[in-house]
């Protein structure tokens, strides 16, 4: 998309992205865990940006579900793209972090096992709209919808059943000098992710566009 | 809102009386559950007795994967001779064929646990029926959580591709929570100290769980289904 | 109950799915009491036709029109007044041939079911076979019954896709008749075929599809 804002915007992230891990570096040192700690930069800004990803997807599947315009099914599809892949950095750094938190590669607590599920879902999508025929980005997207909502009921549900996951409130008792480098990472990563969005979302229409040519050519 | 109604039961009458006539999804899902529980039980009974909280889990995953199947079987049938088109085309609204399917399979699956519980009751030596009421609402509000959603997924997927393996793959992720709630309010019924706030407290979400997925599925039972 | 029309128009369709034009731009009236022939080729698009026409299918682009009411606007009363016999005949092999009428019957909301399910059974020949399970009838049988359900409402629009394929040579004279019955009562029947020597003489006007498009 030759849109004016869009390679500044993306210098800027990879700017971004070169200086992070010295702000990183740079960054008080946790007391118990030392360097693996480290890794919470990303994990957390990758967090944020899967539910980013997962509110793009949903809002479009349900736009697409009830107006069936296509720019809505793009959005929905490239979401769900973006949050399978950002679900997968997420569920890879997290174990990474924790074996040395809390000495398990996994924990079935509520924002864990919410995470996975999640992430299962927009797996679930991905393959019934490649696998699915015809009419699967309708059917794709009520999955979508059904798993937006189902969200909240994982997460309470497991939340009553055990929790060891930090509760948000880490963020606010974040040592001063962290909060710095942790927001930092957490704009670049969004960054990133509107960035590859609207990428994602040009392939679509350009895929579009060229189904209407195809079409076109045979009139 | 009569009509409604009456449309919803001509539906799931019509569905009965296929299935008395054959028994065919009756008897094979109930089959199904049994063999699952006896799967289960080498997974996880050690001396005669069920390990922690194994027997509602084993209830719960035989319910899971034979309603399931249950729901493929139901629609598979609707597409032999594509009757659900002509249920389409016909002046039914669309919400009243979902919820006259969805009842046609509830009443179906409810025959099958009226067998497998008390089964599972006897097989594991666990004590389902000292609160029964709590035991059945649980039952009841889980078995409503999870057909409400099949229906819906089982009656979209009816002219996909793969749609046998598409089904569980669709199904389980967003039923996880009906899944938790059971087994975690059925093993609170079943414990030492029976914690039965703990169980009302599933039972709760379980009806909150319904509702919501009833909800969205009858109104996005229309679009889905239209192409 | 329901609206009722006197015509159906198709105005500029098309129904794309993806690179595959099933439809290009295709128009066309038929008027109450006539009989229209689809005829083309297999994969010509004459079903993804029917089906949009029933308001199984939305176009890509394009109007569908009974008497004034858009297939946009129409519900379920429009769905009262369409009939419609799939290649799948749309029967309950488990259910008998008077327990399928009845159903349908109900369905559709009719004041009189008893007197339509007789009424149908006759129509089909088979009055005396009411009470045997739909699985047992031969095809011929089956496609009697499944003829009579897609009428039993009375519907203005008729739509039939490939009804003469499979029947023989009594069959087929049986089913004409019915239509130009169904036409003398006024409906617009549109039906499918890609043997044009079955409907000789039938149709009030013939339409050919090739390859989505209407050809000339």
């Amino acid at each position: 998309m030759t849109n004016r804002l869009f390679v500044p915007l993306a210098i800027v992230t990879a700017a971004m992205f070169a200086y992070a891990p010295f702000m990183i570096l740079g960054a008080p040192y946790e007391s118990t865990m030392g360097l693996v700690q480290k890794i919470f930069y990303f994990h957390a800004s990758a967090g944020m940006t899967l539910f980013a990803a997962a509110a793009v997807s949903g809002i479009g599947s349900a736009l697409f579900l009830f107006t069936r315009k296509p720019w809505a099914d793009r959005m929905a599809v490239s979401g769900a793209e973006l949050a399978s892949i950002i679900g997968l950095v997420v569920l890879v750094t997290g174990p990474l972090w924790a074996r040395k938190a809390w000495g398990v590669w996994w924990q079935w607590d509520a924002r864990l096992t919410s995470t996975l599920v999640m992430w299962l879902i927009f797996n679930a999508y991905l393959l019934l709209r490649k696998y699915g025929g015809p009419g699967s980005d309708r059917l794709a997207a009520a999955v979508a919808l059904f798993g937006m909502a189902n969200v909240p009921f994982v997460y309470w549900s497991v939340n009553v059943w055990r929790t060891l996951h930090p509760k948000t409130s880490v963020i606010p008792s974040l040592q001063p000098g962290m909060r710095g480098p942790f927001w930092f990472c957490v704009l670049a990563f969004l960054l990133l992710f509107t960035l590859v969005l609207i990428v994602r979302m040009g392939l679509e229409h350009r895929r579009a566009e060229l189904d209407e040519l195809y079409l076109a050519l045979e009139d | 809102m009569r009509r409604f109604v009456e449309a919803v039961w001509l539906v799931t009458r019509k569905d009965l009386l296929v299935e008395a006539r054959t028994k065919e999804i009756f008897l094979t899902t109930l089959f199904f559950a049994l063999s699952c529980v006896l799967v289960f039980a080498f997974g996880f009974v050690r001396e005669g007795r069920a390990v922690g909280d194994a027997a509602a889990g084993i209830l719960w995953i035989a319910i899971a994967f034979s309603g399931t199947l249950a729901l493929g079987r139901a629609f598979e049938r609707e597409r032999q001779g594509e009757t659900l088109r002509a249920l389409l085309i016909a002046p039914i609204d669309r919400p009243a064929l979902y919820l006259g399917k969805l009842l046609g399979i509830l009443i179906l699956l409810a025959a099958v646990e009226v067998v497998v519980v008390p089964l599972v009751a006897l097989m594991f030596q666990a004590a389902l029926f000292d609160h029964a009421l709590l035991m059945l609402g649980l039952l009841a509000t889980g078995t409503i959580g999870f057909a409400a959603v099949g229906t819906l997924f089982a009656a979209m997927l009816v002219r996909a591709r793969s749609r046998d393996v598409m089904l569980p793959v669709l199904l389980y992720p967003i039923t996880v929570p009906v899944i938790i709630a059971g087994v975690r309010g059925t093993a609170a019924l079943l414990q030492a100290e029976v914690d039965v706030p703990m169980a009302r407290a599933w039972l709760s979400m379980l009806v909150a769980f319904d509702v919501v997925f009833i909800t969205i599925a009858l109104w996005t039972f229309e679009p889905v289904m239209t192409e | 109950m329901g609206v009722d029309f006197s015509t159906l128009r198709f105005a500029d369709v098309s129904r794309n799915y993806g690179r595959r034009r099933a439809l290009n731009r295709v128009s066309l009236t038929a008027g109450a009491g006539s009989i229209t022939a689809l005829l083309g080729p297999n994969g010509a698009g004459k079903s993804t036709l029917l089906s949009i026409a029933a308001t199984l299918l939305r176009p890509t682009s394009g109007e569908v029109l009974y008497g004034d009411v858009s297939l946009r606007d129409g519900g379920a009363a429009l769905r009262a007044r369409i009939g419609m016999l799939g290649h799948d005949l749309y029967l309950y092999p488990e259910l008998t041939a008077a327990e399928n009428l009845r159903f349908f019957a109900r369905v559709y909301a009719l004041p009189d079911v008893e007197r339509r399910v007789d009424g149908a059974l006759a129509q089909a020949g088979l009055s005396d076979r009411g009470d045997d399970l739909v699985g047992n009838f031969s095809r011929g049988m089956r496609q009697r019954l499944a003829l009579e359900r897609a009428l039993i409402h009375e519907p203005r629009l008729v739509l039939l896709d490939e009804p003469f394929t499979g029947l023989d040579e009594a069959s087929r004279t049986a089913l004409r008749a019915r239509l130009e019955a169904v036409r003398r009562a006024g409906g617009i029947v549109i039906l499918t075929t890609h043997d044009t020597a079955a409907i000789a003489g039938l149709p009030d006007a013939s339409v050919s599809l090739v390859e989505g498009r209407l050809a000339a």
